[in-house]
Order: C-alpha cells, then sequence, then structure tokens
C-alpha cells in the first residue's frame, strides 16, 4: 500500500472543480425519488397511531376497503401471515412494520391504503376504525428504568425490563484510582437532546416487483442500498439476485435514510402481492415523528485534574433514550456506538465509560446525525466538560485545552478508551483559530463589556472525530464488515466510469471521486462518470454515513486505479517497445526514462487495451477493489464562537464563528468548505433549536417545521474557515473525511459561548437546545437578568 | 385515475413557463402536483407540506408563492413559472450559473425554491446587499449548504447581470 508521503500532491488534487451534478440539479432534472413514476402504479398511504402506548383491540378496514379507487388495505394482520409484521433493525433488535397487538409510539404504523390514487389513498385512512386502549405512557429512560414501569416490549420473550444494553469502556480500575489521587475532580451533568437529521426530502420508495420474473426493483431513499438490499433478502426471503435496488438523486440524508423503515417494507410486500410497482412517499409529519431520530444521551461524568490542569483521569456514565426499538445504525461490537472516543483531543490516561440504553413510547432510530456513530455526544461532552474544568481551576479553557493536547510527537496514539488516532497536530488549529477570532482582544473585551453589564462569551471546542469505518476486524453493520468498493473501468477512448458502493446524498461524489480518478489516471474529471445507488451496477459497499466515503470508497477508488496504471504500464511497454522497468509515469502518461518524447498518453494506452493488446494479455483495461481499511481516521479542529447574551431577553446573537478543521487531504477545497459550512449551519441549529420533545402523555412536539425549528437564512451566523493540513498517514491519499466535522464540534462551541457569557455568575450549564427562554431562567437564578 | 370518487371538478386556464394549458381538476388538488403530476414537472419540491421550507416555491405572475398549499385552481387564469422556466432561451439564467460557480447547492432539493426567489429579488433589486439577500430567502430552508454560500451565488448573478446589461 502506498503511503500519503508517497504521493505526490497536487494535480487535480486541491482543486476546486465545479461540481458534475449541479448541471441537472440547476434546470430542475433531478432524478428524486418522488420524481419516479411507472406505468400501472400505485400509491400507499400509512395510517398512524395517535397514542404513544395503546393496546389495539381492533382493526375494521372495511369502511376504507370499499372507497372506490381503493385496492388493498394492509394490516399487520396480514403482513403476519407472511411472517413479515416484524422486522430486524440495524442493532438486532426488532421493530413492528405495522402494529399488531400494541402501538409503542405515536406515529407508529398501523395500516396502509394501496389505492389507485394519493389523494384516494389519502381519504381512505380516515375510513380505516381503529379500536385503541390507551396504555401509561413511559416517555424518559430515567422512568422506563423505575421498578413497576410498565414493559414496553412485552412482545419479547427474554425482556423483562426496559433495559436494552448496559456496555463499558476503558479501565475502570485505573480511573477509580486517577480520581482518587486527584486534586481537583470537575463534574457535568447535561442531557443531549432528542433533535432529527430532518432532510429536506422526506423518505419514500417506489417498489416494483415483476409478477414474471419475481424480479424486485425497489427504489428508495437509501443511503446504503447494498446494505439495505441484504437486508430485503434476509427479511422477505426474496432470492438476493431478484433484488435491485436503485438509491436515486437523494434531497439530504444526514443519517435519515440509513435504517429500513415499514413503509419501504409495506410497499414492496403490496407489490409483491399485488403485481404492480406501489410508490410510497412520506410526508414531514411521518418523517419528524416516525423515522430515526438523533442524539438523546443523558451524560454524567468528572474530570480528574492536577492542581496545575494536568488532566489525569475522566469517567462518564450515559443513559439513552431509545425509543420502543433499540435501531441505532452502528458497528455491532459498541452498543453505544463510538462514545467512548470521550478523551476527544486530550492526553487523559485513565478512563472509563458506562453505557446504558433503554426503551422508551418514542420512534427508534438513533442515527447518527451527520455523525459517526455517537461521537457527536461525545466530542459535545468532553468539549464542555474541559471548559467547565477551566472555570472550575480559574485558567483560560483555550490554555487548559493546549496544556492537554495529544502532543504530535505521540501519534500514532493509543487512547485510554482502546482507540488508535492516525495523525493529528491540533495547537496549530488552536492557534489559528484563536489569531482569526482576536482571542486575546475579546477577552480583554469581555471584562470590559462586563464592568458595562454587558455579556460577551467566546466558545471553543478542539474535537476529534472518529470516522471512516472502518476495519473490517471490529466494525461491522449487522455482521457486514464496513469495506467498500470501487470498480472503474476505462472505455477504448479513454473516458472512464467509476462504480462505488456508496451514495451521495449532496456531498459531490460525482465530482470528488473523478478527480481521485484524474489524480491517480490523468483522465480528466468531466471524463469520468461516476455511478452510485444501483446495486445491479455497483461493487458491493456499505453506504454513505459517518464520513465513510471518502476515507474508504475514496481509499479503493485509488487502489482500483492504481491497479488499472499498474496494467497500463505493461501496455504502455508493448506499445514503447521497452522494458516496465525503463518506463516513468507522469499523471496522464507513460514515457521511457531519459526519453521523454517517447511517451504513450492513458487515452492511447486505453485504445490499445481493445485493438493492440499484446498476446496473453486480457483485453480491457479495468480493476476493482474491496477496501477494508487498516484504521479508521480522525479528522480534527478548532472552533472558536463569540456571542452577545441580552440580558433582558436571553436572547443570544452570534457575533462571529471561526472554524479552523484538519480532514488530511483536501481533494476538492470548495467541496470541503461547503462540507463545513452545511455542518457548522446544523450544529448551530442543534445548539438554538431543534428539538424533538414530547408531552407527558407521549405526543410528539415538533412533527412539523413549525414546531421542529430549523435554522434559516435570517439568523445562521456567517463563517470564516480556516485550515491545517495532517494528512492520514493509512489513506492512498492521505484524506480523512470532512462531512461531519461542524456538527460534531461546533454544538459545543455555540453552548460554550453563550456559559461563557454567563460563567463569571457561576453559570456552568444550559442544557440544548438553547432557547432565549432557557437562557433567560439562567440569567435569572444567577443573578445578571435585567 | 377514479372518476368515482372526484367531487366536482373545475376547468382552468394555466400558462406554465409560456405554454398554455387547459385542464378538468379537482378542487383540491394543490399547485403543487398540478405542476409534477399532471404537467410533469418534477423539479417543484415538496419538503414540509406547511409552507415552511419553500421547497415548492413557484411564481404565479412573478410572485414567489408556496404552491403546496396553494390550490391548482387558484392559478386559474394565470401565468406561472417553475424552475424549469428559468431558462433565457438556451442559455441558463444567471442565477442559475451562480448558484454552481458559489457552489450554491448540494442535495439540489431546495434549490428550485431558492432560484426562484432570488431571481425576483435580482429583478427588483439589481444590487442588494447582503441582508436583503438573506431576508428574500429566509422563508426558503437549506439543510445542506447553509446560506452564506446561497448568498454568494446570488450576489454572484447580480454582478454578472449588471455586468451584462
Amino acid at each position: 500500500m502506498s503511503t500519503a508521503t508517497e504521493t505526490e500532491h497536487g494535480g487535480w488534487l486541491g482543486l476546486s472543480v465545479k461540481r458534475k451534478e449541479d448541471d441537472r440539479f440547476i434546470v430542475g432534472r433531478g432524478n428524486y425519488i418522488e420524481d419516479i413514476r411507472l406505468p400501472n402504479m400505485l400509491y400507499m398511504a400509512i395510517l398512524r397511531s395517535p397514542f404513544a402506548h395503546a393496546k389495539i383491540n381492533s382493526i375494521d378496514t372495511s369502511r376504507a376497503s370499499e372507497l372506490p379507487g381503493v385496492v388493498v388495505v394492509v394490516t399487520g394482520a396480514i403482513l403476519a401471515e407472511h411472517k413479515l409484521a416484524w422486522m430486524p433493525t440495524l442493532s438486532g433488535d426488532t421493530q413492528a412494520v405495522l402494529a399488531t397487538d400494541k402501538v409503542r409510539m405515536q406515529g407508529q404504523e398501523v395500516a396502509c391504503v394501496i389505492a389507485e390514487d394519493v389523494y384516494v389513498a389519502h381519504d381512505a385512512l380516515d375510513l380505516i376504525d381503529v379500536d385503541y386502549e390507551p396504555l401509561e405512557a413511559v416517555t424518559t429512560p430515567q422512568a422506563a428504568l423505575e421498578a413497576g414501569a410498565p414493559l414496553i416490549r412485552d412482545d419479547k420473550e427474554d425482556q423483562a425490563d426496559n433495559k436494552i444494553y448496559h456496555w463499558e469502556a476503558g479501565d475502570a480500575e485505573a480511573t477509580e484510582k486517577a480520581f482518587a489521587e486527584a486534586d481537583k475532580v470537575v463534574r457535568l451533568v447535561t442531557h443531549y437532546p432528542r433533535c432529527h437529521p430532518a432532510p429536506l426530502e422526506c423518505c419514500g420508495c417506489v417498489a416494483d416487483v415483476n409478477p414474471a420474473t419475481g424480479k424486485a426493483t425497489i427504489y428508495m431513499t437509501s443511503q446504503a442500498p447494498h446494505a439495505h438490499r441484504t437486508v430485503f433478502a434476509l427479511v422477505a426471503g426474496l432470492p438476493e439476485q431478484n433484488i435491485q435496488i436503485i438509491s436515486p438523486d437523494i434531497g439530504g440524508g444526514f443519517g435519515n435514510k440509513v435504517p429500513i423503515y415499514p413503509g419501504y417494507v409495506v410497499a414492496t410486500a403490496a407489490s409483491l402481492l399485488l403485481g404492480r410497482p406501489v410508490k410510497w412517499i412520506e410526508d414531514r409529519t411521518g418523517n419528524l415523528i416516525s423515522t430515526g431520530f438523533a442524539r438523546d444521551f443523558y451524560m454524567d461524568g468528572e474530570l480528574a485534574l492536577k492542581s496545575d490542569g494536568t488532566m489525569t483521569g475522566l469517567r462518564v456514565k450515559m443513559l439513552s433514550d431509545q425509543g420502543y426499538a433499540f435501531a441505532d445504525a452502528q458497528p455491532s461490537k459498541f452498543k453505544a456506538g463510538l462514545f467512548h472516543i470521550v478523551t476527544g483531543s486530550y492526553d487523559i490516561p485513565a478512563a472509563h465509560v458506562v453505557t446504558e440504553g433503554a426503551y422508551t413510547n418514542k420512534a427508534p432510530g438513533g442515527v447518527a446525525y451527520r455523525c459517526s456513530f455517537r461521537v457527536t455526544e461525545a466530542s459535545y461532552f468532553v468539549e464542555r466538560l474541559v471548559q467547565t474544568a477551566a472555570y472550575e481551576l480559574g485558567v483560560d479553557p483555550a490554555e487548559l485545552r493546549r496544556q492537554n493536547f495529544i502532543p504530535p510527537e505521540k501519534f500514532p496514539y493509543t487512547s485510554a478508551t482502546g482507540f488508535e488516532y492516525d495523525s493529528g497536530n491540533y495547537e496549530p488549529a488552536l492557534d489559528q483559530a484563536l489569531e482569526r477570532v482576536g482571542y486575546k482582544e475579546l477577552r480583554e473585551e469581555q471584562k470590559r463589556a462586563r464592568e458595562q453589564g454587558k455579556l460577551i462569551g467566546i466558545g471553543l471546542a478542539s474535537f476529534t472525530e472518529v470516522v471512516g469505518a472502518g476495519p473490517s476486524r471490529q466494525y461491522d453493520i449487522i455482521g457486514i464488515k464496513m469495506f467498500d468498493s470501487a470498480e472503474l473501468r476505462v472505455h477504448p477512448t479513454g473516458k472512464a466510469i467509476l462504480k462505488l458502493g456508496v451514495k451521495s446524498q449532496g456531498q459531490g461524489h460525482e465530482t470528488t471521486f473523478a478527480q481521485i480518478v484524474a489524480h491517480e489516471l490523468g483522465i480528466p474529471p468531466e471524463d469520468v462518470t461516476v455511478q452510485e445507488g444501483d446495486t445491479d451496477n455497483t461493487p458491493y459497499g456499505l453506504g454513505t454515513y459517518a464520513s465513510r466515503s471518502t476515507p474508504v470508497a475514496g481509499a479503493a477508488t485509488s487502489v482500483a486505479a492504481r491497479k488499472v496504471r499498474d496494467k497500463a504500464k505493461k501496455l504502455a511497454a508493448h506499445l514503447l517497445e521497452a522494458a516496465e522497468d525503463d518506463l516513468e509515469w507522469e499523471t496522464g502518461k507513460f514515457f521511457v526514462r531519459g526519453a521523454p518524447e517517447r511517451a504513450k498518453t492513458i487515452q492511447e494506452i486505453a485504445f490499445a487495451a481493445y485493438t493492440d493488446h499484446p498476446e496473453g494479455m486480457e483485453a480491457g483495461l479495468e480493476a476493482v477493489d474491496y477496501y477494508d481499511p487498516p484504521n479508521m481516521t480522525y479528522p480534527f479542529g478548532t472552533y472558536a464562537v463569540v456571542v452577545e447574551v441580552d440580558r433582558g431577553t436571553g436572547e443570544w446573537k452570534v457575533r462571529k464563528v471561526v472554524a479552523v478543521d484538519d480532514c488530511g487531504t483536501r481533494i476538492n477545497p470548495m467541496i470541503v468548505d461547503g462540507q463545513i459550512m452545511g455542518g457548522l449551519t446544523e450544529g448551530y441549529g442543534i445548539a438554538a433549536m431543534e428539538l424533538i420533545t414530547f408531552d407527558e402523555d407521549g405526543n410528539c412536539i415538533g412533527s412539523n417545521f413549525m414546531d421542529y425549528l430549523l435554522p434559516g437564512s435570517w439568523d445562521t451566523p456567517s463563517f470564516e474557515l480556516g485550515e491545517t493540513v495532517t494528512p492520514s498517514p493509512h489513506h492512498p491519499i492521505g484524506a480523512k473525511g470532512v462531512g461531519e466535522s461542524a456538527t460534531v464540534g461546533s454544538p459545543a462551541a455555540y453552548v460554550n459561548a453563550v456559559i461563557d457569557a454567563l460563567a463569571h455568575a457561576g453559570v456552568r450549564n444550559i442544557d440544548m437546545p438553547l432557547t432565549s427562554g432557557k437562557v433567560w431562567a439562567a440569567l435569572n437564578e444567577a443573578g445578571l437578568a435585567e | 385515475m377514479i372518476t368515482e370518487t372526484k367531487p366536482t371538478t373545475h376547468q382552468i386556464a394555466v400558462t406554465v413557463n409560456g405554454a398554455e394549458h387547459s385542464l378538468e381538476v379537482e378542487p383540491r388538488l394543490l399547485l403543487v402536483h398540478l405542476l409534477r403530476e399532471k404537467l410533469g414537472l418534477t423539479g417543484t419540491h415538496v419538503g414540509c407540506d406547511t409552507t415552511s421550507c419553500g421547497a415548492c416555491t413557484v411564481l404565479v405572475d412573478g410572485v414567489p408563492i408556496k404552491s403546496c398549499t396553494h390550490f391548482a385552481v387558484q392559478v386559474d387564469g394565470r401565468e406561472v413559472k417553475t424552475v424549469e422556466g428559468l431558462k433565457q432561451g438556451a442559455d441558463l439564467h444567471p442565477i442559475q450559473v451562480g448558484f454552481k460557480e458559489e457552489h450554491g447547492l448540494q442535495c439540489g432539493f431546495c434549490t428550485p425554491g431558492m432560484m426562484l426567489v432570488t431571481s425576483v429579488l435580482l429583478e427588483e433589486n439589481p444590487d442588494p446587499t447582503e441582508e436583503e439577500i438573506r431576508w428574500a430567502i429566509s422563508g426558503n430552508i437549506c439543510r445542506c449548504t447553509g446560506y452564506q454560500n446561497i448568498v454568494k451565488a446570488v450576489q454572484w448573478a447580480a454582478k454578472n447581470m449588471g455586468e451584462s446589461a
């Protein structure tokens, strides 16, 4: 394997090539799920439970079935006949496809109407009569674990309570010792609340089972089409070669389109039953109340320090609200995802993490909302805790970070909970962020402002991520190892098609991955078509989430291209009548050493691969690579946020955001910056407003975009971006992945800024989202309100 | 289509992107469905169903409206413009070029609505400030890009429209 140090940067790397995919989107010719229309197609609508917890006494579909235009009303009882009433989740639990015995969350799928017209399908929902017997709803994980709490999963024989898992990482004994010997212990108790990825496009599918051939073509909003094909084969018992998943253009995913939802399953079952295509498009309320939520971690942790500020130990207890099914899309070994990366950027010799998950009467999910398996919660916690420690020690939060950073000479670094950080150099990113934001001057200004009764806060976050799952020895999804793949075919005219197992949802793969091929082979990006999403026409891969496309599929692309180059060299030797050893490569051509005029371009070589290949050599010029990364990648950075807090109202306004990111080699800086700005926007939303909450009966508050608030153009701040570059030593071109850095790193920076404005009065925590009401209450309590 | 379930229908005449259409529609048919399902113009998207996100924005007689909560019968006798009608002859509208040049889109789902709203802004105000651009698009939500590059895209279009005028 080549290493980054052997790779000459330049050429097509680091160039802000304009995106190829934009050409169709700017003229309205994208092809999203709702745009797909097949002949003779039927439409499906879902009846959802109004109750969070209720026994179903009966479901009467007779009135609905009689409505002209209705073809069939599907219930759990019908699915049960085919053993399809329940399905497995990506964490090895079960989830109802359509409720049979009980409903266990508001919005749970109870019945589906299949009709000739989408309006008629929705009309018929009102004609389904369900007799519910409401039960007490469990709406917090704390309540769920109390003795005598209603048992949510009484359908599971081995489930006597509402506890899902207990999982620990790190060294309890060593950590205990560190705390016993500590000069100072600082504690933070905080809740990372439930929020929702809320991509602008909801989920949906068009299932088309051909009764003559048995072939099931399922167009669906899938971030992981190959994995979904295998799940369909296992769940529905369909032969896998007869299943084709096609994930068309996706209108944003952010983790929401990783799980398999009941709508996909019922539409496919209905198409199989009826022999006609069935289309299901989710509405926004359905999306927000029933599909994969994110976060919902209650965290209670402590940091042990020496009096000089040296961090010596970290311990965290975490309780997770999983909803009524354990459905995190995450590696099976790790029950709380990668939350145990909670030591973050700091050289903390001892750490211990105790995690528990509980069932509640809420939607399942726990998806990684622009996040690598719970690294967001971990990063948020440690960055908030370090800030708290700085206040308690009376030192500058920036300097406490600097003092405890893992020093560059310690990489590769093995953390106390077992991660092996590939590369890092944290101080330059911190320094740059402080410089750009004007940190010293701001601290002076903050002091002066306080004297004048004004509140300014400066918040920092020096995050480290863990992305690019993953080495297959450690990482799998329902047993499928987390490699990824690339198949590169160079056509006779020197144009190429690259087929990938991942799937873009807006990240710009068609451009970025074409640039990788261009870098490796000298075929310009415009001559490389990137194909994704169609399982019949792409090699197997685990999909796009957890910032894994560039680290894994990007590496596979490089390696496949290098395999092509190896064969091209043999062809060039034949064409130039030279020994292979006498040939040198310069992007786009081989030439004879010492005689640069004797050269063959990759295009000439490609033509020869089909027209003039030497005897004994296979024709064609193509290669496949299934890439199993030797390690995860560890992007990092420092974000700095400056806020002003209104003492009269609790409103806070962002004055400045500086984000310095290190994602290793940048393939397309324009796209990298775009990913970061998008993440900073979502991070702001999470810190300030995005909240899925419930009343005591389990009614979801946040079921539409009037209640579930998203950042808009008017309130979202502007961002100033900076970069440092520390390549990954194990990735073929040194890239680390960047799609999630800003959602992982920024919420802590925003919150730290608001807390910083109030910290002198003793305020240490306000749980997100930091609505003005909550901030005002904190101001009031601290005696700062005006 | 099942005729039995249709209550009453109305005859409407509407011009969409310069082409005249005469259609018989249910009174409850939403404008976005008229465009997408009856006329095959799938560039207009549905994001929220509640007039909140702006993905479904189209222009009715030159005014941006959210077509997910507008009935088709309300455009009887009017002119509708969708993203498919944004091109100026064979050429892309500068706003379309601006979005590509300044990386003002990622997944592309909000983009048609954003472009239509800002095309109206630029007609009324050829040289808008950042604040004016942010105000103009404040009814449209973008989840991938955020707004900074969208602002730049509009500024790019403003500059280039100014130069070509």
